[in-house]
């Protein structure tokens, strides 16, 4: 049984995205990606005031099997970066909605965010694969 | 068994098989257009015969030359022993292994050679080699675009005092990813990168190259330029000689922090000369880049009963993996110059290859000194210099050249065709392998030659026109 957390959104490429009380979002990995990739190996988190758009690579998960790319669900900069990640990757694999996120990000505009997929749809769309 | 394994019924069952009636069906896609037709300056096939004929006689054309010529490339002695070991059956191989199972010996020797290179040049890892010191360069300059966080810039600052056939190699290799090189001029006194030099407002550069001993074979100031770079968010790539380093400042402690990267060529460790190759590359960085270094890496491991075993690690970073983002599409490399360099320093020691460094910088001195007590030599640069050095003589080099090699010395590289203001300079190179005498007979012989060349003012009719 898959974890999706209702009040996230999702994206095809298995990112969630979290709204924080600041205005600002947070951004990981879903369960079902860690679950997907296997024992993460190390993170490469994006560096803060980077800017990017949707559907940038901006961070790199590196498991025992492979190493994926991770996609900026919105278009923003980097405020935050999870430092933890770069010595205990595996919070990842422990907690991936939760201490396993990956970076916070300002949107430049944060209507987007309700475009992304919700919790619904995204356990659909896992639930095919 | 014949080499070729199909036989024409084969060949001709498969093609039915596919419906085409003739190999070159296949080629259809590729228009008439783009396909070569045939290969007119290749000579026909001759049998084994003709062919051993031609080298041998090829083969006596060279002469057992007394060699004073380096330029990146140098003459050392190598332990007999050396390539005997090399080429034992269990080792004879170009390749790195994949099957770590069936591959144990290979593999520790690879890890005992990574362990060698990263204590030679004091940096944290090593890779399991590349091709060669060019190529090595090229890739540190990919790795270090990569890799410096701090920097957007695809801006390389390089020195001419690198190798100029290092850095045209580089450039072919990187130039199609839009990295540029700017140029930094040399101190024409010093023959080094002067610190003073160094552009005031650099901008955004990703990485300085610097080289030690550089290809002058002076030494750099490489702490000034290593603080220099990383003040100004630049990595540094040294480009290195790893026998000098028996003798000189690793790269990873240069400066306050070291240098990022270092590379070069290994021929300097166990293989001979040989017309430009097979040589082999190597790689080290720190440890906060060894995801994007190029190359494969091999790890030292337990096994399930806990034994200690070896592999490949860090294989994400890698083609078969990361396809089109590897770090590179390096996977295998010059694994038998590898074992042989590993042999030979394994051979020689810590010690021994010191003893190589000092007694190769004592002949350069003897032979400079010897060589500018002749009228008519100068000493280029005045800064100090490991086992090369660069002298401007009086008289047309070229005619210098052609009456050493005729004689059996080959008196060092000609720098002007790479740099016109060096005209009438050699870069000339004493290594261990040079005795006393050896140092004699050539300054003896340019003595001599110089001689007729002076009295060339009242030449003598020519015989034959």
């Amino acid at each position: 049984m898959n974890n999706v957390p209702s009040e996230l959104r999702y994206t095809k490429s298995h990112e969630w995205v979290a709204r924080n009380d600041d205005g600002s979002f947070t951004i990981g990995i879903t369960d079902h990606a860690q679950h997907l990739l296997g024992d993460l190996v190390f993170v490469e988190a994006p560096d803060v005031g980077t800017d990017f758009s949707a559907g940038d690579d901006c961070a790199v998960v590196e498991s025992v099997k492979a190493a994926s790319d991770v996609y900026c669900p919105l278009d923003g900069e980097v405020t935050e970066a999870n430092e933890t990640l770069a010595d205990t990757p595996e919070l990842i694999n422990n907690d991936a909605f939760g201490d396993g996120w990956i970076f916070k990000l300002q949107a430049k505009d944060a209507g987007a965010f309700d475009e992304l997929m919700d919790a619904d749809t995204y356990a659909e769309m896992i639930a095919e694969d | 068994m014949p080499f070729i394994p199909h036989t024409e019924e084969d060949i001709k069952q498969m093609l039915g098989a596919i419906g085409v009636s003739n190999i070159d069906d296949l080629f259809d896609e590729i228009p008439v257009a783009l396909r070569t037709k045939g290969l007119a300056s290749i000579p026909e096939g001759l049998s084994e015969m003709e062919v051993s004929r031609i080298l041998h006689e090829r083969a006596m054309q060279d002469q057992r030359s007394l060699c004073f010529a380096g330029a990146g490339a140098y003459e050392h002695h190598i332990p007999a022993a050396v390539w005997e070991i090399t080429t034992r059956g269990e080792f004879y191989s170009a390749y790195t292994p994949y099957q770590a199972e069936a591959s144990q010996g290979t593999l520790q020797l690879l890890y005992e050679y990574q362990t060698m290179m990263a204590s030679l040049t004091g940096m944290d890892v090593s890779n399991a080699s590349l091709y060669d010191g060019a190529s090595a360069l090229a890739e540190a300059v990919l790795m270090a675009v990569r890799a410096n966080r701090k920097s957007k810039s695809k801006r390389i600052l390089m020195p001419r005092t690198v190798h100029p056939q290092y850095r045209k190699v580089a450039e072919t290799i990187v130039k199609g990813q839009g990295i540029t090189f700017d140029v930094l001029d040399y101190d024409h006194k010093g023959g080094h990168i002067n610190p003073d030099s160094l552009p005031q407002e650099p901008g955004d550069i990703a990485a300085l190259v610097i080289p030690q001993p550089n290809f002058f074979g002076v030494l750099e100031d490489v702490d000034v330029l290593t603080d220099w770079a990383h003040q100004h968010n630049t990595l540094v790539i040294a480009v290195v000689n790893p026998t000098a380093l028996a003798i000189l400042k690793p790269p990873g402690l240069w400066g306050e922090i070291g240098a990022d990267i270092a590379c070069g060529d290994g021929q300097p460790l166990g293989i001979p000369l040989a017309s430009g190759g097979p040589y082999f590359g190597f790689m080290c960085c720190r440890q906060d880049y060894v995801r994007q270094m190029p190359g494969r890496i091999i790890g030292r491991t337990t096994d399930m009963d806990g034994k200690p075993g070896f592999t490949l690690t860090l294989q994400a970073r890698e083609q078969h993996i990361r396809r089109s983002k590897a770090t590179s599409n390096i996977c295998t490399n010059q694994g038998l110059l590898v074992t042989a360099a590993t042999i030979y320093m394994a051979m020689v020691g810590p010690d021994g290859l010191e003893k190589v460094a000092r007694q190769s910088h004592a002949n350069t001195l003897l032979l400079t000194e010897q060589l500018t007590a002749l009228a008519g030599v100068h000493q280029v640069f005045n800064r100090p210099c490991f086992h090369e050095g660069v002298f401007r003589f009086d008289y047309p080099v070229d005619e210098i050249m052609r009456a050493t090699t005729a004689r059996s010395i080959l008196p060092g590289v000609n720098l002007e065709d790479e740099y016109p203001e060096l005209e009438n300079c050699l870069l000339v190179c004493a290594t261990e392998t040079k005795t006393e005498q050896d140092i004699k007979s050539f300054t003896e012989l340019l003595q001599k030659i110089f001689t007729r060349l002076q009295t060339t003012c009242c030449p003598v009719e020519p015989k034959m026109a």
